[in-house]
Order: C-alpha cells, then structure tokens, then sequence
C-alpha cells in the first residue's frame, strides 16, 4: 500500500507550518533518510526527511502553500511493485491522517474523567473594551508578535530599556517572541547572555539599581527557579530596604505553566509563587491586546514585575488596536463577558477553559458572568466582588496546583468580603496535585478542562 | 573634562555565520602524542599546562603515538568502536521516529560518540553518571536493555518511568545513569554529593559529572568546583565543549577568554584538556582521572574538545547560525572513522567488517523498534495508573479513594 508522507511536527506545540519547498519531484526515487522537502513555521526552518525509500507517487501539498496542518498528507511515496493507480485507495487528501488518540476509556467512571472538551482558540466576542476609544481599527495579532511589538515600541520611545536572556539575539528567541529585535536595536540592546539565569538576573538588578530599565527573558519561568533568590531577595525588596534610595524598575518576562509534553520540570506554573511576595507586581495576559498593554505598562513601571505568559498561548490571534501608543493598566481585571447567574474568575490560560464554558453554560440556560483578571498582584479584587455579590456565585479556575493557589486566595477573599451574598460554596477548578506526567492521556488527565469548569458551574447553580 | 573615552562592553561573535566558510584557522590543534602525562599524584599547580593545550593520541595515520596511548587489549578497541556504531544506528533511528510522529522530541550526540564510550568503559560497576541528555553512549556501550530504552523514547505502556519523563531522559540506577535533568546544570554539584557520601561511608565506587560548554556558566558548575576543591572527594568533572549551546557559541559561555578547563585552576584542581574524537585519547585520559579518584587523590576536572554535529534537538534548525559546511571542516574530524582508520591499520577491522557491523546495528534498533512499538508509542501507552502507582508504599486514604473514583 502507498505510504503517506504527514506533514511533520517539530514539537507538541506546532499546529501547522509552510510547505517551503520540495527538493524532490513525482517520479523521483527517495532513500529513506534523504531530504525531500523543507518547512518553516514560527520557530524555525527544518527539512523533512522521507522515512522509508520508495517513489514520490503525488505531492499533495505544493511549495509555497502556509497553514498546512500537522499530521495531513503532503505527498504518497510509492512502494516497490506500486504504480500511481494505487493512490486512489489511500487516504483523502488533506484530511487529517492522525487525528490526536483519545485516551482508552476502561470504566464508565474514568469516562467522565476523560470526555474532555478540547479548548479551541477563541470563538468568543469580547466585549467592547473601556480601554480602547470606539470606533479604533483593530489588526489580528498572535500574543507572541503582541509581545514583540510591546518591547519594540518601548525601545524606540526608551533608550534605557533592553532585553536580555538565552537566545533572545541570533536565534531571535527560544520561542521566537525577539524575533527581528536584533535586527532593529542591534547586539548591545538585544543581549544573548551565558547560560546562567541566577546570573544573568543578578546582572540586570544591577543594571536596573544603575537606572537602566532591563527586561529579562526567561526561556521558560523552569529556568527561574535559581534565579528566585535575586528576583525576590534583590529586585523585590531593594527599593524597601534603602529606603526609597535604589529602585529595581525591571520586567522578568517568559514561558510560564504547562505547554506540551515537556514533563514535570517544565510544566508548572509560577503565579502563586510570586503572588505572594510584597514588593513584586505580576501579571499574567490572556489575549493579545492585553499581552501588549501590560507589558508596555509593566515596562515603563518603577518596580519589579514578573509577566507571566504562555507556550500555548503565543500562537493565538486576537484582535489588537491600532493606536500609537496602546497601554493596558496594572492591577485592573476585565469583566469579558457580562452575565448575572455565576461569576467565573480566571486568568492566562485559563481563560481558555472559562470561555468556552461559559458559552456552553449559555445554551443550558446559565448566563455566566467572565472575569479575567489579568494582574494577579495586585489583585482587582473590588471588580471580582462586585461581581459575585449580583451572582452570589463563582468558580475560580487556574491551571496551576490547588494548595496555596490563586483560587484559593480568591476564594478566601470572597468569603471575607462578600459571604453574605453567596448561595452557594465557591468552586476551584486546578491542575492536579501531581507533578505533571510526560505522556499525553497523563497529561491531560493532570490538566484541568471545560467539562470541569461546567460541572464546577452546574455544582454552584444547582443545576443536575 | 574628563579625559577617559565612554565605557563600552563587549558581546563575543562567532567567527562566522550562515553564508560565510568554515573557518578554524584560529583553533590550534597540537600534534597527537605532543603532550607530556604526568604522574597520578601530580599537584594541580604543576600540571597548568595540560589545561590549555590538547591531548591527542591518534596521529593522520591512525597510529597511537606518544605518552597517553596505553596498550589496550583487541576486545576493548573492538568494543569501542562497535559501542560507537551502535551509538550512530541508536540516534538514526529515534530521529525517524520523531519525524514520524511516534515520539515528540529527541536529540542525536553524533560526532560526539567517543567521549561517553570511552568514559564508560574505563569506568567499574557501580559507579555513577551523572549525565546531560547527549551521552546515551554511556548506556549503549553497556548492555542495557535497547527494547526499554525505546520504550522510554516512545512513552509507552512499557516505559520504565511509567510515562513520567520526557523522551531521552533516561534514568538506571543500576546501570549507573541518574535521571537526567531537564534544567540544567544541577546534575553537576550531585555528583561531587554523592562522591563525597561513597567517601563517607568508605566506598571504592566513584562519580562521573557531566556538563555542556554552555552549562558551566551556571552557578551549579561553580558551586561544584568550589566543593570539590574544599572537600576533594572522588570525582571526574567532565566538560564536553561541543562548541555550541543551541545556537549560543562557546564563546558566550567565556571560551574565548580561557579554555574551559582552566575554570579549574582557581579552585586547585587538577586539569585535562582533551580530543573528545580521539577514542583513544577519551578512554587514557579518562582513565587517568578515574585511577586518580580511586586511589583518594581527589576530583580531575577533563575538557573534551568536540564539535556538536547533529541540531541541538528536533526542534532546532543549526542553518540559521553556523555554516552548514562547519562540520564537515571541524579539524578534530569524525570519531568512528578515526577509530575505524586506526583498527584497520592494526590489522583488527577491515571495510567489510565495518560495513557489516552497521548493517547489524542497524537491524538490532530496527527489530528492537518494532518490538517498543508493539507497546504502543506517543500518547496511546500510559494508563492513569501510572498517576497513582509507585509514588507512596502505601497510598494514603484520599489518593485511594480518588483511584477508586476513577476506576482504576
């Protein structure tokens, strides 16, 4: 039988890529191992070797075509014996020849555990934002060009600032947020540093101590956890400690909480950490519009900020304004959907769970009320309270553990704040207490879900 | 008026980059056999010299020439070198499982396979690695069992570590392999603990440290060099300078401003710089440090000089910063092939033979891949058990009930 040729992936996270180029025709004879063609996505260029020999019988997919997802056939290689006739019994073009594997159902019970809905990008209209003047003009915008943008733009305006870490310069950032800074601001403003992130943190305190304004990237918020001493013994508390004399206006800036596959050392998330430290602002964007906002706020800030984002997230398009100078402030969530049966607090990713929930909550009948709270310190707290006093209800979702969480504070904050009003207990909606399994049905079970955030609502509306 | 210019710093630029020709013009090479092996009990200070040149023992000819080639038995060459092959046919194949779609992520050691071989085999059972992710040869020239090690690649329902790491991140206690660390560094400073722990407890087993040019900027490898010089427990410090951290080249980790084996002279201890292609060299000098440790004389910290041939990972693309032609012009050249060269003209290989042992390599990791397969590869081979199971000795009351909940 014919084989396919899928389009690859170069990581878990890469949904699809452009076809570059075939260095191979039909009719042409292919060893395994020789390269036939290149692809390109966000990250990087990359060949694409065949796996086995045989003869290009039809490319599918032709040069120059983007958006090509991963795993669909680009091209059938021929076995011996086999002449082009035999391509008809192959798969449909362009269908998907892997469809992700559902983890096996053995019980019923582990059933409900696994009939998980899968987060899609965003379908959902947010509403029209305060921030932004009526009427402005709004441009599609991944978060990873969001964030790009941000630093850029506070670049030009700001001779002070500069962005340093691993492979933020040649290699135009591990996940390609930096990519083309180099290019603009040149190797003393883009600045690769050695592997050593206690170090390199310690350098830009000190660089901050001397006035300049450093951003700090972090190749994954993993990676920080040596550097935790300088961001909370140094950076945090220096201002306090002199007595207003040095401040540390700085940005410590990455990847944060669980991508795809990467394991238990590089999938957790840092937002309670950092939460709970006087004299650190954090903040954590969904979209891309905040993502831009809050970074050039937390830019231009006197204090330390840790800006938390997300793998997932980069590649998501949102729309972003076109306005010259387009700032989110600090500490202010956002009420993204109005509703008035339950309050549903989230932040980062997510939000990825609270919103299709809350439009599958709709067509039951539940009109849920969405905040995203955007900065986790400090918290808008008045905004979360208003809210749950109209609901009397709320179910806080992070992906990060449950003990000492985000949620948990929430959840504490609104029984001090707004018992009163509750009609029911509120409800978190967490990762696992389990450092995260590499394997993906692991993985998957270790991560929160819509279903659960629905079942989490159904629970505080008592609704079966 | 001040009459000083402004301040300026500097950023370290490679030689070249994509589009310009290899150059090693700059990198000095010394003629094999050209450098002295002092005594085992020779002090750090009377040794500086060995840090800043390199080590060679195989000549153009293939010839082991001068005081480091040591006269070792046929069985071990052959060993080396078929460890070596094997290492290469190993590599191949799991990139094609990557491209496939069965595994999400691998990374090859090709051009470096002489270094974890010849480290290994000059080791004793029961001593311990404490590796990064490139020395799959420290497994492979020993005889753990293949099936498992790609069952680990594939995380399938046969993976020793239950479905827990990320591929290539082995982990064999008994084979002398700690788990390997996704962050690195930190895997450096264990070993010089657990040397000092097998000191305690009057051992003779030793520890092996291993770390990437790029890795010794951070304050683990430091912290390492600093207790190891106080406490000089037995250990080797390995550093395989690859040339290249991702798409950093050594020089930002400090490799222009001396060699990374002379990080050790401040700490007092003694050093090795050493040709990381040269088997022979890799498994005398190796055997030096190793004799050096066993017999209470402390740690040995050896800078293998290697060149990273394969992409970082399955993630990188190496054409966006260095010449795709650099490492065909790296002058320490390919490690099989030398060793090959030097086996054939001692009478102990022939093409034939080395053809013959890549075809036979070639169908163990193929007939070892379909055997991992029929476990089940990415994503289908783990089950929720796996969450609950060999974590406690005796599951405390609410994980069981949260197992039973899930029923399983």
């Amino acid at each position: 039988m014919p084989i396919e040729i899928l389009m690859p992936a170069l990581s878990p996270t890469m949904e699809e890529g452009i076809l570059a180029k075939w260095l191979k025709n039909e009719g042409d004879s292919v060893e395994a191992g020789d390269i036939i063609a290149e692809i390109e996505t966000d990250k990087a260029t990359m060949e694409v070797e065949a796996v086995d020999e045989g003869i290009i019988g039809q490319i599918l997919v032709a040069d120059g075509t983007e958006g090509v997802k991963v795993n669909s056939v680009i091209a059938i290689l021929l076995q011996e014996g086999e002449t082009k006739a035999d391509i008809v019994s192959a798969a449909p073009v362009g269908q998907t020849a892997e469809p992700e594997v559902a983890p096996v159902i053995e019980t019923e019970a582990e059933a409900v555990v696994t009939s998980i809905i899968v987060p899609a990008a965003p379908a959902t209209q947010i509403i029209e934002d305060s921030e932004i003047p009526h009427g402005t003009e709004m441009r599609k915008t991944t978060v990873r060009e969001a964030l790009r943008d941000a630093m850029s733009e506070e670049m030009r305006a700001d001779s002070d600032v500069f962005v340093m870490g691993e492979e933020v310069a040649e290699y135009q950032g591990a996940y390609k947020i930096t990519q083309g800074m180099l290019e603009e601001f040149g190797s003393k403003r883009v600045i690769d540093t050695p592997i050593t992130e206690h170090g390199f943190t310690g350098l830009a305190v000190g660089a901050a101590l001397d006035g300049l304004r450093p951003i700090v990237e972090f190749m994954t918020w993993n990676f920080a956890m040596q550097a935790i001493d300088q961001i909370i013994n140094s950076a945090a508390k220096t201002l306090y400690m002199s007595g207003g004399q040095l401040g540390c206006p700085i940005v410590f800036r990455g990847a944060n909480g669980a991508a795809a596959r990467v394991g238990a050392q590089h999938s957790q998330c840092f937002a309670a950490w950092y939460s709970q430290v006087p004299g650190l602002k954090v903040v954590m964007p969904w979209t891309a519009a905040d993502a831009k906002g809050l970074l050039k706020s937390a830019i231009r800030d006197q204090n330390p900020i840790v800006f938390l984002e997300n793998e997932i997230l980069y590649g998501q398009s949102f729309d972003v304004p076109v306005l010259d100078d387009f700032t989110v402030p600090i500490g202010k969530a956002k009420i993204v959907r109005p509703g008035v049966d339950v309050t549903i607090v989230s932040f980062g990713i997510g939000m990825t769970y609270a919103m299709p929930a809350a439009e599958e909550l709709a067509k039951m009948g539940i009109d849920a009320e969405v905040i995203d709270l955007r900065t986790i310190r400090p918290m808008d707290m008045p905004t979360v309270i208003k809210s749950v006093m109209k609901t009397g209800r709320c179910v806080a979702i992070e992906e990060g553990w449950p003990q000492s969480g985000v949620t948990a504070e929430i959840g504490y904050r609104i029984m001090e704040e707004a018992f009163d009003y509750l009609d029911a207990p509120v409800i978190r909606v967490t990762g696992k207490d389990v450092p995260m399994p590499y394997a993906a049905n692991l993985e998957k079970l270790a991560l929160p879900n819509v279903a659960d955030v629905i079942s989490a609502v159904k629970a505080v509306t008592y609704t079966s | 008026m001040s009459d000083y210019a402004p301040l300026s710093f500097k950023v370290p630029e490679p030689e070249v980059r994509p589009g310009d020709e290899p150059d090693f013009s700059h990198f000095e090479v010394p003629r094999a056999g050209s450098v002295r092996r002092p005594d085992i009990e020779t002090n750090a200070r009377d040794m500086k010299d060995l840090a800043t040149t390199i080590i060679r023992v195989m000549n153009r000819d293939g010839d082991a020439v001068g005081p480091w080639a040591m006269k070792l038995e046929d069985s071990i060459l052959h060993h080396g070198l078929r460890s070596m092959l094997r290492t290469r046919a190993f590599d191949e194949r799991m990139m094609k499982l990557q491209r496939q779609g069965k595994t999400s992520f691998y990374m090859k050691c090709t051009g470096e396979e002489a270094i974890a071989v010849g480290q290994q085999m000059a080791l004793s059972k029961g001593d311990m690695n404490f590796p990064t992710y490139r020395q799959q040869g420290l497994l492979l020239c020993q005889d753990y069992p293949l099936v498992d090690m790609i069952c680990q690649i594939l995380s399938n329902s046969r993976d020793p570590l239950h479905g827990r790491q990320l591929p290539i991140m082995y982990s064999s206690k008994d084979y002398g392999f700690f788990t390997i660390s996704g962050n690195l560094g930190t895997q450096y400073i264990h070993a010089v603990g657990w040397a000092m722990a097998s000191a305690i407890k009057g051992d003779t087993k030793i520890a092996s440290a291993w770390i990437g040019d790029g890795s010794t900027a951070e304050t683990d490898f430091h912290s390492a060099l600093v207790n190891a010089s106080v406490y000089k427990p037995p250990v080797v410090l390995n550093i395989v300078n690859n040339q290249w951290a991702i798409s950093s080249f050594q020089g930002i980790a400090g490799g222009d401003s001396a060699t990374f084996a002379e990080r050790a002279h401040g700490f007092g201890i003694p050093s090795l710089r050493a040709d990381g292609n040269d088997f022979l060299a890799v498994y005398a000098v190796s055997k030096w440090a190793i004799e050096r440790a066993r017999r209470n004389l402390g740690p040995t910290l050896i800078e293998w000089v290697t060149y990273r041939v394969a992409p970082h990972s399955t993630s990188d693309d190496p054409s966006q910063y260095r010449p795709r032609e650099e490492s065909a012009a790296w002058p320490l050249g390919d490690p099989v092939l030398r060793l090959k060269n030097h086996l054939i003209g001692r009478g102990l290989w022939s093409e034939e033979r080395h053809v013959q042992a890549e075809a036979e390599f070639d169908e163990e990791i193929r007939s070892a891949t379909r055997e991992a397969e029929t476990y089940g590869v990415m994503g289908e081979g783990s089950s929720a058990r796996d969450i609950f199971e060999e974590v406690y000795k005796e599951m405390p009351p609410h994980l069981v009930a949260q197992r039973q909940k899930i029923g399983v």
